[in-house]
């Protein structure tokens, strides 16, 4: 091939123009597309479930206020992630995350596998001021969120539009989104919270998780979520069975 | 000296250029504002102003501005600037260029007032939320249509390589916001949306486009500018044909192959990985050749470097290209990312070539269009422009090196280990050692930003059309000795 024969793309500016996109579909094609074989890229665990509604509503104010761009959701397989943060993180794990947030900083801590690390009113206190539980974090505080109530009446629609994508929202867990947030933020002294476990089981998280009697919060959402991270899978029982094999 | 006056040439649109160009300057202060603003965040965190200050609303403000108002307009000012003079014709459509601007405009503002509201997409620099995505994918295919349609009018038989990276940018752009901004409104009057893909296939997604907004939108659109400006700036012939269309074909292949160095060790497959591992240390070549092509440029008028402040710009600019295009294949081998993933190491790798190579590249275009979109003679004060230069470079060095020691610091504090086999440090501990370098960063910011400043005013004096009497004296002394 001679230098010359590159005068025809200069001179066409249409064959240019589609020599590039041919060039750039190239790496993409081959790298995304076999992703969406999810049985060769998703190894199914036992556990895993989608967001409660309550659960979905703390994820969307994680993502409002862009806790992504300094808290990663993704331990990885290396000795001191997994001594400090526990289990190395499965893909299984982050499989109705629409989108994922494995985050791509570290400015505090992972938080993959926070849930139920730290108790509510832990979390409540430390996100209201961070500096009064850990005087040398740089975290903003989010005070806000305890007197905002939670948007819940609509959160049968986001169900629904989760299930658009895949997620194996129920007819009956979208007829009862709002009340299952409700029951959840309340707990069981308070409230029904049967209809809840039977759809989402028994180990749902299902507590006043902000302390404020009379609303449900933001706070509350976003606490029930964080509380949430790491746990629907049980590794232990897990490596037990590992164990016998 | 406008072009109507001089018959041969061709009545260019120069209007739409100015407005993108005064754009440039309005949003890269802006932006270099935000990023100091959530650098001293980082040093006295009540300057978090809850809700709609915190640094999480903020740091996608500081990235979109500076990414997309700022390159983002750049690139408009430039390539309109570029595909007239390289094709010897008009724009092909006043009023779709000029939609292009204000429709673009829209764009920053819909996404910027979103983020303080909270509303995002939550996928770092896509954050716009379904309704922005739409609008801009609106705007985008305006941007092709004018750029195409003056290119197929053109006089000019060949067309010239900078026509080919900012084509290469234009369409890759498309394709990649189409591609990651699949997503599913919950109601049609609302703002909030989920995406299509989950876990694993939408991280793939993200950082296929995330990296490649690094490459087609910060790399090969500012290298279209860098082909065009600095062989003007120096007056001489671009170094190499030959080299040009091997890095152009190379960089844009290998390019898109990267994404995954963003998931080393995360649950995303083995093979892909390696894939974007093994693309990204072979991107250390096309890339190189850029550099080489633009430095080499110089060959044989070295001499100009001595005295004119804009083509030191560029030439710096390609100097940081050239650095972090060797960084960036080293911090996506695995053992290295394993040490430099999830710390400052990382923040500090892009700025060295978001502020050294795409800042700099674009400052000197500025320098370069200003005076003569605005039909002056000269810049109001070259002297100004060496001092934007020497600011600005200390600037730069202060911030990447504090984040090398503190990328690598927390790095190492977080596996390391004390005699008894425990971790050492608990996180918080490496949080507090930050400070001393986080402070620096600040100091580093702030001197980028007063350089910006100083090229405000210097274009502010030039527009105006004032003299600078003392460096008109000194030009004239020199023209007579």
């Amino acid at each position: 091939m001679s230098w010359k024969s590159h005068e025809t793309l200069e001179k066409n500016s249409i064959l240019l123009l589609i020599g590039i996109i041919v060039v750039v579909l190239i790496g993409g094609i081959v790298e995304i597309i076999p992703l969406f074989r999810k049985e060769t890229v998703i190894e199914p665990v036992e556990g895993v479930r989608p967001y409660t509604p309550l659960e979905l509503a703390g994820y969307n104010i994680y993502i409002r206020e862009g806790c992504y761009n300094c808290h990663s959701q993704q331990i990885r397989p290396l000795r001191d992630e997994v001594v400090r943060y526990g289990h190395y993180s499965l893909a299984a794990e982050s499989m109705y995350d629409h989108p994922f947030q494995w985050g791509s900083k570290r400015t505090g801590p992972d938080l993959a596998r926070v849930g139920g690390k730290y108790s509510d009113e832990w979390q409540t206190a430390h996100l209201v001021e961070p500096r009064d539980l850990v005087p040398e974090s740089i975290m903003p505080s989010y005070e806000f969120l305890l007197k905002k109530g939670a948007k819940l009446h609509n959160l049968d629609k986001h169900l629904k539009t989760l299930r658009i994508t895949g997620v194996p929202y129920s007819d009956e867990m979208i007829e009862n989104a709002e009340k299952d947030a409700a029951a959840q933020a309340t707990g069981e002294d308070r409230a029904d919270i049967s209809g809840l476990q039977e759809r989402y089981g028994e180990n749902v998280n299902a507590r006043d998780f902000d302390g404020q009697e009379n609303m449900i919060s933001e706070m509350d959402a976003l606490v029930a979520y964080l509380q949430v991270l790491g746990t629907m899978v049980d590794f232990e029982a897990a490596q037990q069975i590992e164990g016998t094999q | 000296m406008t072009a109507t006056t001089l018959s041969e040439k061709p009545n260019y649109n120069d209007d739409v250029v100015k407005l993108f160009t005064l754009a440039t300057i309005f949003w890269g202060v802006t932006g270099f504002l935000v990023g100091v603003l959530i650098a001293s965040q980082m040093v006295f965190p009540d300057l978090n102003i809850e809700p709609w200050l915190n640094f999480g609303r903020l740091r996608p403000l500081h990235t979109s501005a500076v990414i997309f108002a700022f390159g983002g307009n750049a690139l408009f000012a430039t390539s309109y600037y570029v595909v007239q003079r390289t094709c010897g014709v008009r724009l092909w459509s006043d009023k779709l260029a000029n939609f292009t601007f204000w429709g673009y405009q829209a764009v920053i503002v819909m996404a910027g007032l979103g983020y303080v509201l909270g509303v995002t997409q939550g996928k770092e620099y896509a954050e716009p939320e379904w309704y922005v995505d739409l609008w801009l994918t609106i705007v985008w295919v305006a941007y092709l249509l004018v750029y195409l349609g003056t290119v197929i009018k053109r006089k000019e038989p060949h067309l010239y390589v900078a026509n080919w990276f900012y084509l290469a940018f234009i369409i890759t752009v498309a394709v990649l916001h189409l591609g990651n901004n699949i997503q599913i409104p919950v109601e049609i009057l609302g703002a909030k949306s989920y995406s299509v893909q989950a876990g694993v296939q939408s991280a793939m997604i993200q950082w296929w486009y995330g990296h490649n907004a690094v490459g087609f939108f910060l790399t090969a659109g500012f290298l279209g500018m860098m082909y065009y400006f600095v062989p003007k700036q120096a007056n001489r012939p671009i170094y190499s044909y030959r080299l040009s269309i091997v890095h152009f074909w190379s960089l844009i292949f290998i390019y898109i192959w990267a994404g995954p160095h963003h998931l080393h060790y995360t649950s995303l497959p083995d093979w892909a990985q390696t894939l974007g591992m093994t693309f990204s240390i072979m991107l250390w070549m096309p890339s190189w050749g850029g550099m080489i092509n633009g430095v080499m440029t110089l060959s044989g008028a070295w001499h100009k470097l001595r005295e004119d402040p804009v083509l030191q710009f560029m030439i710096v600019a390609l100097a940081f290209y050239g650095m972090s295009t060797f960084e960036g294949p080293l911090m996506s081998i695995r053992a290295v990312n394993s040490l430099s993933h999830y710390t400052d190491w990382t923040i500090g790798h892009v700025h060295s070539g978001a502020l050294g190579w795409v800042g700099f590249i674009s400052f000197g275009a500025l320098y370069y269009l200003v005076p003569r979109l605005w039909g002056r003679e000269r810049l109001y004060s070259t002297k100004l422009v060496s001092m934007h230069l020497w600011i600005a470079t200390i600037g730069i060095v202060f911030y990447i090196a504090a984040m090398w020691v503190s990328g690598i610091m927390q790095g190492l504090m977080w596996r390391s280990y004390n005699d008894m086999g425990f971790l050492e440090y608990s996180f918080v501990e490496s949080v507090m050692a930050m400070k001393p370098f986080y402070t620096i960063r600040v100091l580093g910011g702030l001197l980028y930003l007063t350089g910006a400043l100083i090229m405000v005013y210097n274009f502010w004096k030039t527009i105006r059309g004032d003299v600078n009497e003392k460096e008109q004296q000194l030009l004239s002394q020199g023209a007579t000795a």
